[in-house]
């Protein structure tokens, strides 16, 4: 393993010596997230495998090149999980892939206990920077402000700062219990519904709208999933088919066959519909909208930047179209900067990052 | 304790007439203190045995006069060191000869509270509890509760990435601050983060928060309310030692419980609380547990009662469950009050913070209490047993130089042990000047540097809070030579993660 460390760290330096660009890429299955990357593929499957799990710790470290569902089958083996439900997109993600990607699932808004946004669960990191320099950022401990937190910052990054070879994270018990209920509803009543509920102290894990449907899951103790039932409107899904309802609404499998472009929408609670033309997949209390859309990208950036919002061209659509909405110009600078702090020459996955330059 | 700061040492008079004539012109109608009787109350921070005047003390009451004062001292290149309500514990806000003391807490207003969204917008000098205190009336709270929570301030609380006892269950400061905005050290505005969930881009949020006033200031930040449990209950569970007590602790949290605080208080503690608070503890434990479940009535009388059972399974020779909110609130009143308890008992008290795997706590405690009997002090524990992070409390009395240096001993050695157990240094209060030489330890030289570049990228001159949060590289191989033995660094096997 550590020759392969080794390995990498002189393809670096020497990719940096050249000017020439790296493409970081392991199972591919989040490729088309983000700009196309043109440059030598560094694929970092080969580094796999558990380097520390000890459950009662409520903590893994594992390598980079792990498959994701490999982790999660280990974490279920031991009534754990991870706190925010990543998609996979794929039996071939990694768990370097989906910490790159830093995309959360259906439990990332509950109010249930540790769940968040991947960057939350994120404990420590060891990377290779753009120098070809190995790098250990934050440690194993759930609480830990020894040095800037930069482990966090490698969610969602898009392998622009650094090649990741372990990740620390955070994981959580799994529910005792869970229940999903299902009502027909219109949209606005939907979202007042999500909204509702948030204010209140109750086990919801995950919302979701779409056709029609609002469905809603609890997790926790078996009692508070029983008083929850009692208050909440709609019929109880069967099991099986909740799973399978969660899986399809994490992995997104609405728009899984279109040809348009899926927009990734994200809003401040209580914004009303948005009346866009399209198909949509609400989540998040309404934070998170899906939409499967021809509209023009102007048109969209510009309601959702409106109502305080951003819009990512997720996947599929004009490829000529920015996949991420611009920063401010002062923020955008920062990000330069940090993104020079660990790759000065620009080589790791140069292009993965395109803001819209006109937004 | 720090003997390495730059900041330290007179004021040249000079030098701060030219500055603060500077700040007045600059910035008309800025509350400028510059007299020695006016500066004196912000000469340290809650770590009071590290004093030091500043050059100036401004106290900005807009955020636009914040931004100025910082192009101000940007054009002048004079350094500038934040401070909030000033309780941190590890001299984040020591003043700095050469620095403008700029304190943040006339900033303290709630600008919004939206009870839909479930968030506040507030300014930086606000303080936590008035967050809490606000959303009350909505049935909501703000989770993370530092001990201070009475006077500290959010932009503290964001700077140092403040915890408490409810961070097991409800997170850290990082995990609930939504957004962040102030401004650069040029006095550009930003603003990071916000109402609308996971934006793509870096996320600087999550460099910022923690990152002790060395990057930005922040003055208006976005926290994330949740609703209010309608019951609680805190369970009192005695042990007879304290390696039992550690393995209860990891037995819970292996059960699959987060309870809404889990704290350890060895005997040492308990016997020095009792007597102020009479909380009830049960002195004859070589250590307590206080275990917390809240959420619905029904959902916390099953939790209670798993959590007992489970309690009684791992060796508690003794458990009580708090009968009403009177009781809750004085089993919380000893463990809360462990701080000012050991001011009463000691002239001088010495509070570390490593955090640990929590397999570990039976064994690092017991090697604390060895340190005890090699430095000759004493040391009550009084901890966040959930989250395995320590707070030793090292009594001594600082008038007495020997005294003095064997705390100092004593504290680094307690690091040095967390670390070399797979721990940090600091898990809640942060690097300060107290502990920037145990950060050599703690990352290696390459780690270290990227730290410095980072520094570096928001604040290419070097002047926010010079001096704290990260060493630099002459500060460690200055440091790194006294620990060597033999030419044998201590646990140099030891993986430094």
């Amino acid at each position: 393993m550590d020759a392969l460390v080794a390995t990498w760290s002189a393809q670096i330096r020497s990719a940096g010596a050249a000017g020439r660009a790296l493409w970081i890429s392991a199972g591919g299955t989040k490729a088309f997230y983000g700009g196309a990357v043109v440059g030598e593929r560094l694929d970092p499957r080969g580094y796999h495998g558990v380097v520390e799990y000890e459950p009662s710790e409520l903590v893994v470290t594992v390598r980079a090149g792990t498959r994701l569902a490999d982790l999660e089958a280990l974490l279920a083996a031991h009534g754990q999980m991870l706190a925010f439900e990543p998609p996979h997109f794929g039996d071939a993600a990694t768990v370097g892939g989906m910490v790159a990607a830093g995309l959360a699932g259906p439990r990332r808004l509950a109010q249930s206990v540790g769940t968040g946004a991947v960057r939350d669960s994120v404990l420590g990191v060891r990377l290779i920077d753009g120098r070809g320099e190995v790098l250990a950022f934050g440690g194993r401990v759930v609480k830990n402000v020894a040095g800037y937190d930069v482990s966090r910052v490698l969610a969602g990054s898009l392998g622009t700062l650094g090649l990741l070879l372990e990740i620390s994270l955070k994981v959580v018990p799994r529910p005792v219990c869970e229940a999903t209920l299902v009502y027909r509803c219109s949209q606005a009543t939907a979202l007042t519904c999500m909204q509702d509920w948030m204010r209140q102290p109750l086990p919801v894990s995950a919302t979701a709208y779409a056709e029609g449907l609002l469905q809603v899951r609890l997790s926790g103790g078996e009692a508070a999933v029983a008083e929850a039932l009692q208050v909440l409107p709609g019929d109880r899904l069967p099991v099986t088919a909740a799973v399978d309802h969660w899986m399809a609404v994490r992995e997104l499998a609405f728009a899984r066959t279109t040809a348009a472009a899926l927009w990734r929408l994200g809003l401040p609670a209580s914004v009303p519909p948005l009346a866009l033309p399209g198909t949509e997949l609400v989540e998040w209390n309404g934070q998170r909208r899906w939409l499967v859309t021809d509209a023009p990208a102007r048109v969209i950036r510009a309601r959702v930047r409106a109502l305080g919002g951003h819009a990512t061209r997720f996947r599929g659509g004009d490829p000529t179209v920015a996949p991420f909405p611009a920063s401010s110009p002062v923020v955008a600078q920062l990000e330069a900067r940090v993104r020079a702090a660990f790759d000065p020459q620009q080589i790791l996955n140069p292009g993965r990052w395109h803001a819209d330059a006109t937004d | 304790m720090n003997r390495g700061y730059a900041g330290r040492g007179a004021v040249d008079p000079e030098r701060r007439r030219l500055v603060v004539a500077h700040l007045r012109a600059a910035v008309p109608g800025l509350a400028v203190l510059d007299a020695e009787e006016a500066v004196a109350p912000f000469e340290c921070d809650g770590l009071s045995v590290e004093r030091q005047r500043p050059l100036a003390v401004v106290l900005p009451g807009t955020a636009a006069e914040v931004s100025a004062v910082l192009r101000a001292c940007h054009a002048l290149q004079v350094p500038v060191v934040a401070r909030g309500a000033g309780t941190g514990l590890s001299g984040g806000a020591l003043p700095h000869r050469e620095a403008v003391l700029l304190s943040l807490a006339r900033l303290d207003q709630i600008l919004a509270l939206d009870p839909v969204a479930c968030t506040a917008r507030v300014q930086s000098g606000v303080r936590n509890l008035a967050i809490s205190e606000a959303a009350a009336p909505h049935g909501l709270f703000y989770a993370p509760d530092p001990s201070s929570q009475i006077a500290c301030t959010i932009g503290g609380n964001v700077a140092e990435n403040a915890g408490g006892v409810q961070c097991l269950r409800y997170g850290l400061t990082v995990h609930n601050v939504l957004g962040i905005a102030g401004y650069t050290v040029e006095g550009e505005a930003f603003a990071f983060g916000g109402a609308a969930p996971d934006a793509p881009g870096l996320d600087l949020l999550a460099l910022a928060v923690g990152s002790e006033g060395t990057l930005l200031i922040v003055t208006e930040v976005l926290v994330r309310l949740l609703p209010r449990p309608a019951a609680r209950c805190c369970l009192l569970a005695s042990f007879a030692t304290v390696e039992a007590a550690g393995v209860a602790v990891a037995d819970l949290i292996a059960a699959g419980f987060v309870p809404s605080g889990l704290e350890m208080m060895d005997q040492a503690a308990t016997r020095m609380v009792e007597p102020f608070v009479q909380a009830g503890y049960d002195l004859e434990a070589a250590a307590i547990l206080l275990c917390e479940a809240d959420g619905t009535a029904t959902e916390v009388a099953e939790r209670v009662a798993a959590m007992q059972q489970r309690l009684q399974a791992s060796g508690a020779t003794r458990i009580a469950a708090s009968r009403d909110e009177a009781e809750r609130l004085r089993f919380w009143a000893g463990r809360k009050n462990a701080f000012p308890a050991a001011g009463r008992v000691s002239p001088d008290y010495y509070c570390m913070d490593g955090t640990i795997p929590r397999r570990h706590l039976g064994a690092v405690l017991t090697a604390i209490a060895a340190m005890e009997q090699r430095y000759g002090l004493r040391c009550p524990n009084v901890f966040h047993a959930g989250d395995g992070n320590l707070h030793p409390l090292i009594l001594f009395d600082a008038n007495d130089a020997d005294q003095l240096a064997r705390a100092e001993a004593f504290g680094a050695e307690i690091l040095r042990t967390c670390i070399a157990f797979g721990g940090t240094v600091t898990g809640e209060h942060g690097v300060g000047v107290e502990k920037i030489d145990q950060l050599c330890a703690q990352f290696d030289d390459p780690t270290r540097v990227a730290f410095l570049r980072l520094r570096a990228a928001f604040d290419p001159a070097g002047l926010l809070n010079p001096g704290k949060a990260i060493p630099t590289l002459r500060r460690c191989a200055e440091h790194g030579r006294e620990h060597v033995h033999g030419g044998q660094a201590r646990f140099a096997d030891l993986p430094r993660w």
